[in-house]
């Protein structure tokens, strides 16, 4: 939506989008039916290939980037989600929260997504996983190191972590509650200086 | 733990392992026996666990009670939970008459310290007060986060009004002319929150004794290097690495040090005045690109090295940011009547303005149209990292005579003047990135046409923001602090490796000669040997021709 009153559905997202999506650089125009152009060194090659002009939509680009972020930064406390014996996942309603000092810690927080690198922990760390709630990725391995700003706000009543890999994602929760959620304000683009900046 | 044991689903009850507990009979032959049997379980159930106090039976009463009553759904998934929130209720009750610790809440402490805030200062300035409300420095944090809330920018309200009394303390601590709250940098650890003040003219402390006590030891440096001229030649031969003239900083009051900041972690913590930016501070600034961890002292690691810590990182991208985005609209600004005297050395760059009393405002919609409207009221830092070009070439008279006594280096060549775009030119003028306009202008709102505000976000500076409504205008940023690029950052790369030495003949290695050359070379010697021996003979022989005469 563009002003919030009319709103239209996106396509889901598809790999090819992403993987295109992935070599655009720059701002969003605002748009959602403006066309880009690639401006690559083997834009030759692609003709070849395809046989049609590489374009891409904004609004392709704007989904693939929705799931992108979503991918890499959407994250979710820990114990929120519970997985069934029967492998399915869904919401834990008796999750009460964390405690301010589970709250502080990184490893408290878990992607939304595939876990990928579940099975490289040691079979000492996997011992004490509870299988329940353990089943993601926790937030202490990402690389590089510290793309995670931890923050307390509002006296210590608010957790707030913001992602360092796409400026603009904030999460917030409120210890002891159920409460918690991000939100993603920002010009969608994905901050590959990060290394530089730490 | 409970439930990591083995069952023994025979036994009556999924009970605690209770430690000497001996397994029940599974056998209950006939009737009366079972009356036994039960009466047994019953007994067991009651009986009081030894750590806890509570039995079994009370405890699964409870628990049915509480499911009956409650009726969730899948309640067989959850009972272990339900279990262990009626164990936990139990458990508060009994601490009701064990007072132990009031445990303070880390939210307890914080409200503490912004409770400083809220108290009123004390009568000092209650006289003074009367006399100033009409000229109070104080910026109306408040109105301008309304303003800014409109346009869907802003800290939550609670922050704003902490923020507001923050800037009020600040203001009866300082001796302060005008203040602004400039706006929010977020931190890994922690967040800034800067004020831009000015002082009153000549209530300023001076810093000079730090300068002095930099030149004298600048000044000892090159005695010592004369000494080692004096001495032999066998030393190492002498760097001729001249670093470039080092830029003067600006003057506090003038150019990028015309404001002053202040900046605190949270409202309510103490305020920390930055120090002024220099121009090598700002030229590395340009060049690096790192996270703000919201300690002053921190060090900045990078390459090319920072010179200074966090703060003056902090303080080199405020005044980037600063003569960047800091606009207004076109006409509220003028420039004073009085020509004045126009130095000619620093060029003509006029640095002070003074509000119109004439301005009149433009409609909303003309803000927005048309970027003309909205100018610069920040000079623009130069490459040199100044805002008015200085010749650093230029020796003052103690400098003339030191370089006398040395041997007289080469004389770089003339540095080209820089100059940069005059003071209150409008934003049109901005040259955009790539093809994205410089700045993006909207209205606030477009249902209600009467109230909108015009709003500005730069694309430069994500994160600074102008708004415009009538006579009222202001200049916000929130955000991490760096400037907008599209490719990405590339560090500079290390410098080349420098030459040791000259290379000359005598340490420059040649080849060694190969056979034919050597066996050329032995034979010429060989015959220049017999020639000189002929020679010798000779003589001997008309020595020996003169003695015999005798």
């Amino acid at each position: 939506s563009l002003n919030c009153v009319e709103w239209s559905l996106l396509p889901p997202a598809t790999e090819e989008m992403v993987a295109q999506a992935k070599q655009l650089k720059g701002r969003f125009q605002g748009d959602p039916s403006f066309e880009y152009k690639y401006t690559e060194i083997n834009a030759e090659e692609r003709l070849f290939e395809d046989g049609k002009e590489p374009m891409i939509k904004e609004e392709s680009r704007l989904v693939a980037t929705i799931e992108q972020i979503d991918r890499a930064v959407g994250i979710i406390p820990r114990g929120a989600f519970v997985k069934t014996p029967l492998g399915s996942v869904h919401e834990n309603r008796n999750f009460e929260g964390l405690s301010l000092t589970e709250a502080k810690k990184l490893s408290s927080y878990f992607h939304f997504t595939e876990p990928v690198n579940l099975k490289n922990k040691t079979l000492l760390e996997k011992a004490d996983l509870d299988p329940s709630t353990d089943f993601l990725d926790s937030l202490e391995h990402d690389i590089p190191q510290g793309s995670w700003a931890v923050q307390l706000e509002k006296g210590g009543t608010v957790v707030v972590l913001r992602s360092l890999l796409w400026l603009g994602l904030t999460f917030y929760h409120v210890p002891m509650t159920k409460q918690y959620g991000y939100v993603y304000f920002g010009t969608g683009e994905k901050n590959l200086d990060l290394p530089f900046m730490l | 733990e409970r439930g990591h044991g083995p069952y023994q689903p025979h036994e009556p009850g999924y009970g605690l392992y209770q430690p000497g507990y001996s397994p029940y009979d599974d056998q209950i032959p006939d009737p009366n026996s079972r009356m036994l049997a039960i009466q047994n379980a019953k007994a067991y159930l009651l009986k009081s666990s030894t750590t806890s106090g509570l039995n079994l039976y009370d405890h699964l009463a409870n628990m049915l009670t509480k499911i009956l009553d409650e009726q969730p759904t899948n309640a067989v998934d959850i009972i272990e939970n339900i279990s262990k929130d009626v164990k936990w209720a139990q458990f508060q009750k009994k601490m009701d008459t064990l007072r132990d610790e009031h445990e303070i809440l880390p939210t307890f402490e914080a409200a503490e310290k912004r409770k400083a805030l809220f108290l009123k200062a004390n009568g000092e300035r209650n006289e003074e007060l009367e006399e100033e409300i009409g000229e109070s420095p104080l910026p109306n944090v408040m109105e301008t986060a309304f303003y800014f809330e409109q346009a869907g920018i802003g800290l939550s309200k609670d922050e704003s009004y902490h923020i507001f009394l923050a800037l009020k303390n600040l203001i009866s601590v300082q001796p302060i002319q005008t203040c602004r709250f400039w706006g929010k940098i977020l931190g890994l650890e922690m967040n800034y929150i800067i004020a831009e003040v000015q002082y009153h003219e000549g209530e300023e402390e001076e810093e000079t004794e730090e300068e002095e006590v930099i030149e004298e030891k600048g000044k000892g440096m090159g005695e010592v290097e004369d000494e080692d001229e004096k001495k032999e030649k066998d030393e190492p031969p002498k760097s001729t690495y001249k670093p470039p003239p080092v830029i003067p900083k600006e003057e506090n009051g003038t150019g990028a040090n015309k404001y002053v900041y202040f900046v605190c972690n949270e409202p309510g913590k103490p305020w920390v005045k930055l120090p002024p930016v220099t121009p090598a501070q700002i030229v590395c600034a340009r060049k690096i690109k790192k996270f703000f961890t919201g300690r002053l002292d921190a060090p900045v690691v990078s390459f090319p090295p920072f010179p200074g810590n966090e703060a003056n990182y902090l303080r080199a991208q405020i005044a980037r940011i600063s003569a960047g985005t800091q606009v207004s609209p076109i006409g509220f600004y003028q420039f004073s009547e009085e020509e004045g005297e126009e130095e000619e050395e620093e060029g003509g760059g006029r640095d002070t303005y003074e509000e119109n009393p004439d301005f009149q405002p433009l409609s909303v919609a003309e803000m927005v149209d048309s970027l003309a409207t909205w100018v610069h009221h920040r000079q623009s830092i130069l490459n040199q990292g100044r805002c008015v070009w200085l010749n650093p070439f230029q020796k003052s008279e103690e400098e003339e005579a030191e370089e006398e006594e040395e041997e007289k280096p080469e004389e770089p060549d003339e540095v080209q003047r820089e100059i940069g775009p005059p003071l209150l030119t409008p934003l049109s003028e901005d040259e955009g990135i790539q093809n994205i306009p410089a700045w993006t202008a909207q209205p606030s709102t477009n249902l209600i046409p009467q109230h909108a505000i015009a709003v500005l976000q730069s694309n430069r500076w994500p994160g600074a923001y102008a708004f415009a409504s009538g006579k009222k205008f202001d200049n916000i940023y929130f955000g991490w602090g760096h400037k907008y690029s599209p490719e990405n950052h590339t560090p500079a790369l290390p410098l080349p490796v420098q030459a040791e030495y000259p290379s000359g003949p005598e340490i420059a290695e040649t080849r060694d000669p190969t056979l034919e050359e050597e066996l050329a070379f032995k034979a010429a010697r060989e015959e220049a040997l017999a020639a000189a021996e002929e020679e010798e003979d000779e003589e001997d022989v008309e020595d020996d021709e003169e003695d015999d005469d005798d």
